[in-house]
């Protein structure tokens, strides 16, 4: 954010990489690709891939962290060392602890924890490759990997984000474009009743600006849903 | 190209309240009957429910199950119900004579590694008491064991118990299913039983999969 | 405990403090507090205390901005604040709080970072703002961000002599652009409530914390809490929280 070019970020109605300004990149998912886990996706949005894997729910310890009327998710955002141009660490960055904690915060409106006294379920997401929008592809498939492990869902979450660039609403960031847009929104929203469980923003907009993002990524949203849907039944078929 | 039955996702709209009511796997929400699970819709007797395809076995009270002797306590035994929740067999519930626990060594009825098909007599928050008190309930000797997804049991067993009978008589076996989704077979053609199981695990949602299993047993 | 009864009362559209949902309590705004920072404030919302001191010393600037300073901004949640807080290293509440009250300073712009280049691709002023919670009763986000930009405000960048800070004489003062002030709205039943209580966060839905420009542009949003908002919920807390930081901005 805030990094300033005299680059052109959309020309002639088409951006860096030839999309149309509400196009998102290519998706790819899959679900059940880590055999040990109780369930697990890999999503893909254009260079962006992240693997979520969910254990649970299971027991809690230490015991003091249990809850007697439910069971508690915990979530863990980690970035692989080689998934950004410049060797990242390993080790939570502060940057990690707070995605960690507001993908957790996304996920837990969509649970029904209450079904699982004591018990933790644990929701692991690693960012393999980062080409902008980790959080939100994080979060489609921690969403897939959690109905994939049989954990009761309320409906699916779903995940994307948006922003502005040359004065055009543009949806799904890549790389690039997160570091020169004038603001970048991640969203994400159970998608039955468009009820918002993530939304982070960084830039400068207006409120009007900021209202016009949010429609515009609730409506886009639907391709992703749709996509959600049609990988989580096709595991099932042969 | 096979035939799937309907599968549905968490959220998705099943039916409306006003008609139907809000089964196992269900929940309603502004008079409509959702899907909490990945699973397969089922609408019987007026309730609509869905059968979940994965998910972590949780234990109810009368459950029949299989279990595995995990650890041995003064008064009783822990067991592994392949459950995130261990249960406990007390020394009470195991045994009809009377033992004095302080001079006897337990082990002599049950000890760690036995498998024991019991039933589940009561569950209070994670405590979970098993007892071996009903008829069906014993060690099981020798044998295999293998796990399926405790949903899929259903599947296994059939109507009236069709498909796990089928599978017993074609192979020569005694298999005694656990609804925790422990599986015990022994007998004659113990692989090809199991891999009949495993083709229910993998395939339960297909139509057709009776036929499928036939022909696997007959070859 | 008294949830159940702090939750009667919001039902009811009134708080156990008497004050109205979009009101804020009594906020003291004092600078100049610490001597041997080169920067502090310390504000009080009604009990809610917290302290920022800004600390400056020379870094190399990132590869990718060459000739800007650098910000940093830390919290510290002290065991003394609260019966909440463990000692030990930032958990994930004030890392979050950290990252949301630098979100508020740098994407507004409020620092005049160019004007912190020493020599271009080698040496930068580097700006350190340090949270530290005195007392938590609330509302910890707003009351951090408004005494790190009081404490911005007076800040002051140490003479250089030689290549070393001679921190007992200045220079000038901190070249600042623009103020942002941050609001979080709660939303609790169908009711948006402004400044909680620590026993009203206890037992809200969902809180939207916004940074709020002196143009009316907002530069940072952080949705935080367990429950989802609708678009209306949000476009409503967004407006509450423009409206509120116009009063709040006079304080600086």
């Amino acid at each position: 954010m805030g990094m300033k070019t005299d680059e052109k970020l959309i020309v002639k109605g088409k951006r860096l990489d030839g999309r149309k300004p509400d196009e998102i990149r290519e998706i790819e998912m899959k679900v059940g690709v880590i055999p040990n886990a109780n369930g697990s996706a890999q999503v893909r949005f254009g260079n962006t891939i992240a693997i979520a894997g969910v254990y649970g729910p299971r027991p809690l310890f230490p015991k003091h962290r249990q809850e007697s009327d439910r069971a508690i998710i915990q979530c863990r955002y980690n970035m692989a060392p080689f998934s950004v141009e410049e060797r990242v660490r390993p080790g939570p960055s502060r940057r990690a602890v707070e995605i960690s904690k507001v993908t957790r915060l996304a996920l837990e409106p969509a649970l029904f924890l209450k079904d699982y006294p004591e018990m933790v379920v644990d929701v692991y997401i690693e960012i393999l490759q980062a080409d902008g929008s980790t959080r939100v592809t994080g979060i489609n498939a921690a969403s897939l990997a959690l109905a994939d492990a049989g954990v009761p869902m309320k409906d699916l979450v779903v995940a994307l984000s948006g922003g502005k660039i040359d004065d055009t609403i543009i949806i799904d960031l890549c790389g690039k474009e997160d570091n020169y847009s004038e603001a970048d929104i991640p969203i994400a929203f159970l998608p039955r009743k468009k009820e918002i469980t993530l939304l982070q923003m960084d830039g400068q907009l207006t409120p009007q600006e900021i209202k016009d993002i949010l429609k515009n990524i609730l409506k886009t949203g639907e391709t992703v849903y749709k996509k959600q849907k049609e990988v989580l039944k096709k595991k099932y078929e042969k | 190209m096979t035939e799937t039955r309907d599968i549905v996702i968490p959220g998705e709209i099943l039916g409306d309240l006003k008609e139907k009511k809000s089964g196992y796997g269900t929940f309603s929400e502004d008079e409509k009957i959702i899907s909490k699970f990945l699973g397969i819709p089922k609408d019987s007797s007026g309730f609509l429910s869905v059968v979940p395809l994965s998910g972590v076995y949780i234990p109810r009270r009368q459950d029949k199950i299989i279990g595995f002797i995990i650890s041995i306590e003064k008064v009783g035994w822990i067991v592994d119900i392949n459950s995130p929740w261990s249960a406990f067999l007390s020394l009470s519930e195991a045994v009809d004579e009377f033992v004095d626990f302080k001079r006897t060594d337990i082990r002599r009825f049950y000890d760690t590694g036995d498998i024991i098909y019991a039933q589940v007599s009561d569950v209070r928050g994670s405590d979970v008491q098993l007892s071996m008190k009903t008829p069906i309930a014993r060690k099981l000797r020798d044998g295999v064991t293998i796990k399926i997804t405790p949903s899929k049991v259903p599947r296994l067993i059939g109507k009236e118990g069709s498909m796990i009978n089928t599978i017993k008589e074609k192979t020569k076996t005694i298999i005694r299913v656990g609804q925790n989704g422990v599986v015990w077979i022994s007998g004659e053609k113990v692989n090809k039983a199991i891999r009949a199981i495993k083709l229910i695990e993998e395939k339960s949602h297909i139509i057709g999969l009776t036929d499928e299993i036939t022909k696997l047993l007959s070859d | 405990m008294r949830s159940g009864y702090v939750l009667k009362l919001l039902e009811n559209g009134e708080r156990i403090d008497g004050r109205k949902l979009d009101q804020f309590r009594d906020i003291k705004v004092e600078t100049d507090i610490v001597q041997r920072a080169e920067g502090s404030a310390r504000v009080k919302i009604g009990k809610t205390d917290v302290i920022v001191g800004v600390k400056t010393e020379i870094g190399q600037p990132f590869a990718d901005m060459p000739n800007m300073g650098i910000l940093k901004t830390g919290a510290e949640f002290t065991p003394i604040a609260s019966p909440d807080f463990e000692s030990g290293p930032p958990g994930e509440d004030a890392t979050e709080l950290a990252r949301v009250v630098d979100r508020g300073i740098r994407e507004s712009d409020c620092i005049d970072l160019e004007k912190l280049c020493i020599k271009e691709g080698e040496k930068a002023w580097e700006i350190y703002v340090d949270v530290h919670i005195i007392n938590h009763d609330g509302n910890l986000i707003d009351a951090s961000t408004l005494a790190a930009v009081a404490a911005l405000k007076k800040t002051k960048i140490p003479k250089l002599e030689d290549d070393k800070i001679i921190r007992d004489k200045f220079e000038k003062k901190l070249p600042l652009l623009h103020t942002p002030i941050t609001v979080t709205v709660g939303k609790i039943f169908d009711k948006f409530i402004v400044d909680p209580l620590k026993e009203e966060e206890d037992v809200f839905d969902s809180k939207l914390s916004a940074a709020v420009m002196e143009d009316g542009k907002i530069c940072a949003l952080q949705k935080s809490g367990e429950n989802g908002l609708s678009l209306e919920d949000i476009n409503n807390m967004i407006d509450l929280a423009v409206k509120k930081s116009k009063e709040i901005r006079k304080l600086l």
